[in-house]
């Protein structure tokens, strides 16, 4: 199987080096190969898991239990104006 | 002392021997002496420490002890913490400072334990030997030319050299199990949805599951006791899950009529022979104290790898996408745009290893691949989820291994990903199932720690405990203690 590791990093929104490219294409060429052996397997009429125990997931009630945390939140983000995230200009 | 079990300790505190104070102060010099061989610590605040064990020892004398008073506890660089940094052990999240505590972190707090510091791993806890810290690798006690394990190998380390007396880490495919294994300590990963994951930073959500790595069986029993119940701010946190008596099921000192699995998929040529002896001759132990060995198969075990590197790497690429250098974590440089930001910004701030397990994710869920990847390997976990339940008819809980061989070298694996993949070969399946899992040492080979895996159907950690308890009480594995760290037993011990 040959992977396309750029345009898989571009997807994941990863710029990776040339070097880098060279170095994970063939040891991701190499995991893809191992897991390939799950085709191997008899799956037939099994379910996919979707949850490790068969329960319904808890439902809490429907009221607001956050407060107002912005400037706690936004401590941590690298750029922030006017209690807005800035980031580079998309539209021209 | 320093080699003292949280019980002892907790005696000793509740005898009035020695405050909490004096304890931190006790760990905080072995912390000052010995972490930088070791880089078993990430973050330490030696003045934070002090003032949260002088107002434990204040809240003792107004409102006497809560369970886990003034005991100091150590936790993985990948809980939330309000006090000082929670970095993952990645460069993306140099000097993030989390808004709020882990709800685990929480529960401590209120079982009113003394929080010693951040702990090394894997970053964001992908590796099995700690190899993968952006603040470099972290060391074994017994041979500081080895790996402690991973991704949990920063509390591993720090338990078995007594830095701290217990530690919590985190398990998606035997990240508690293993290094504790590795360095010769016991390590539990509960059932899955019994301890809130909310604050921990997410790796493969649908797997990940925190737990405590401690000196004792009981000492284990403690912290469960402490975490574990409904949050309900974690969809996952299971609100009716069957109680346990945590410490109740730790005074078990025989096995009489306790059925114990035997499966042959975990006895296999080309595993470690010093290794297979020792849990061998647990097993023969486990006889001796009353319990029947009865051989089991679970076939689909050799699939458990391939789908846990499709199931794992899948949910990791989902998880990790939030990092985009936005909201939180590093942003690269004078971004030229949106695209660049984003993808500079990922690149800078991720390791090989991420990198490399966000790709193989993308990947296997991408258009065109993901019935043959992600939804096939979903289908083989409910077969390696129903082997499980099948042996579980027959049998009360399940020993193993918990890793085909003892700690290797630092470097020895790094240039080949898939060779430290196999590493997790024996750990990996519990996971995938939701079950809990119990490490604990018994024995020596090639003059490094064994551990011996246990294995409960879901919510039935009591068995774990148990049979664990039963066995620790018999022999004197748990007491063996590094002699370069001012243990009692040399070189790795007795052969």
């Amino acid at each position: 199987m040959e992977i396309d590791v750029k345009k898989v990093a571009m997807l994941a929104r990863i710029r990776l080096t040339d070097a880098e490219a060279a170095e994970l294409g063939p040891q991701m060429k190499n995991i893809i190969g191992y897991v390939e052996q799950l085709a191997s397997v008899n799956t037939e009429g099994v379910e996919p898991t979707a949850h490790p125990h068969d329960v319904a997931l808890p439902q809490r009630i429907d009221v607001v239990t956050n407060i107002n945390r912005r400037e706690a939140l936004q401590a941590c983000a690298p750029k922030t104006e006017s209690g807005l995230y800035v980031v580079p200009k998309v539209i021209e | 002392m320093p080699f003292s079990s949280l019980s002892e300790l907790k005696k000793k505190l509740d005898d009035g021997q020695v405050t909490a104070r004096e304890l931190a102060e006790r760990y905080l010099e072995r912390i000052a002496l010995h972490n930088a061989e070791l880089n078993a610590f990430v973050h330490i605040d030696p003045e934070h420490v002090l003032d949260q064990a002088a107002a434990s020892d204040a809240y003792r004398a107004k409102h006497g002890a809560r369970a886990l008073e003034g005991l100091p506890i150590a936790v993985k660089d990948i809980f939330c913490t309000q006090d000082g940094p929670t970095q993952c052990c990645s460069n993306i999240l140099k000097d993030f400072h989390a808004p709020y505590d882990a709800h685990v972190i929480t529960r401590l707090k209120e079982a009113g334990a003394v929080l010693v510091g951040k702990t090394n791993m894997d970053e964001f806890a992908m590796g099995s030997s700690t190899e993968t810290s952006a603040f470099g690798p972290c060391r074994n006690p017994w041979d500081s030319n080895r790996i402690p394990g991973g991704s949990s190998g920063g509390s591993a380390a720090a338990v078995a050299a007594a830095l701290t007396p217990a530690a919590l880490g985190t398990d998606t495919g035997g990240s508690i199990r293993q290094p504790a294994s590795v360095c010769g300590i016991t390590g539990l990963k509960p059932t899955y949805g019994r301890v809130s994951r909310r604050g921990i930073i997410a790796f493969a959500s649908s797997l990940d599951q925190a737990g405590p790595m401690t000196r004792t069986v009981r000492d284990a029993a403690m912290i469960t006791a402490a975490i574990s119940g409904h949050d309900s701010m974690d969809s996952t946190s299971v609100n009716d899950a069957p109680a346990v008596d945590w410490l109740g099921a730790c005074d078990k000192t025989d096995m009489k009529g306790l059925k114990i699995g035997k499966p042959k998929e975990y006895f296999v040529d080309g595993m470690d022979a010093e290794v297979r002896a020792c849990i061998e001759k647990a097993l023969d132990q486990c006889k001796a104290l009353g319990a029947e060995i009865v051989d089991i198969s679970l076939p689909h075990t050799e699939s458990a790898v391939a789908a846990y590197y499709v199931i794992a790497p899948s949910e990791a690429s989902a998880n990790l996408s939030r990092y985009d250098g936005v909201r939180f974590g590093q942003r690269c440089e004078n971004p030229e745009d949106l695209l660049d930001m984003y993808t500079r910004s990922r690149d800078e701030g991720f390791g090989t290893e991420v990198k490399r397990r966000i790709l193989t994710g993308a990947f296997a869920l991408s258009s065109g691949y993901y019935d043959a990847y992600y939804i096939k390997a979903q289908r083989v976990r409910t077969l390696i989820r129903q082997d499980f339940l099948d042996a579980f008819e027959k049998v009360d809980v399940i020993a193993t291994p918990t890793s085909p061989i003892t700690a290797f070298n630092i470097g020895e694996k790094t240039d080949d990903p898939l060779t430290m993949y196999l590493a997790d070969i024996f750990t990996i399946a519990v996971n995938l199932a939701g079950l809990p899992g119990l490490s604990q040492p018994c024995g020596f080979a090639n003059n490094l720690p064994v551990g011996l895996q246990w294995i409960a159907p879901a919510w039935a950690e009591d068995r774990l405990l148990s049979a664990a308890s039963a066995y620790e009480a018999s022999t004197d594995w748990s007491g063996k203690t590094p002699a370069a760290f001012d243990g009692n037993t040399a070189c790795g011990g007795t052969r």
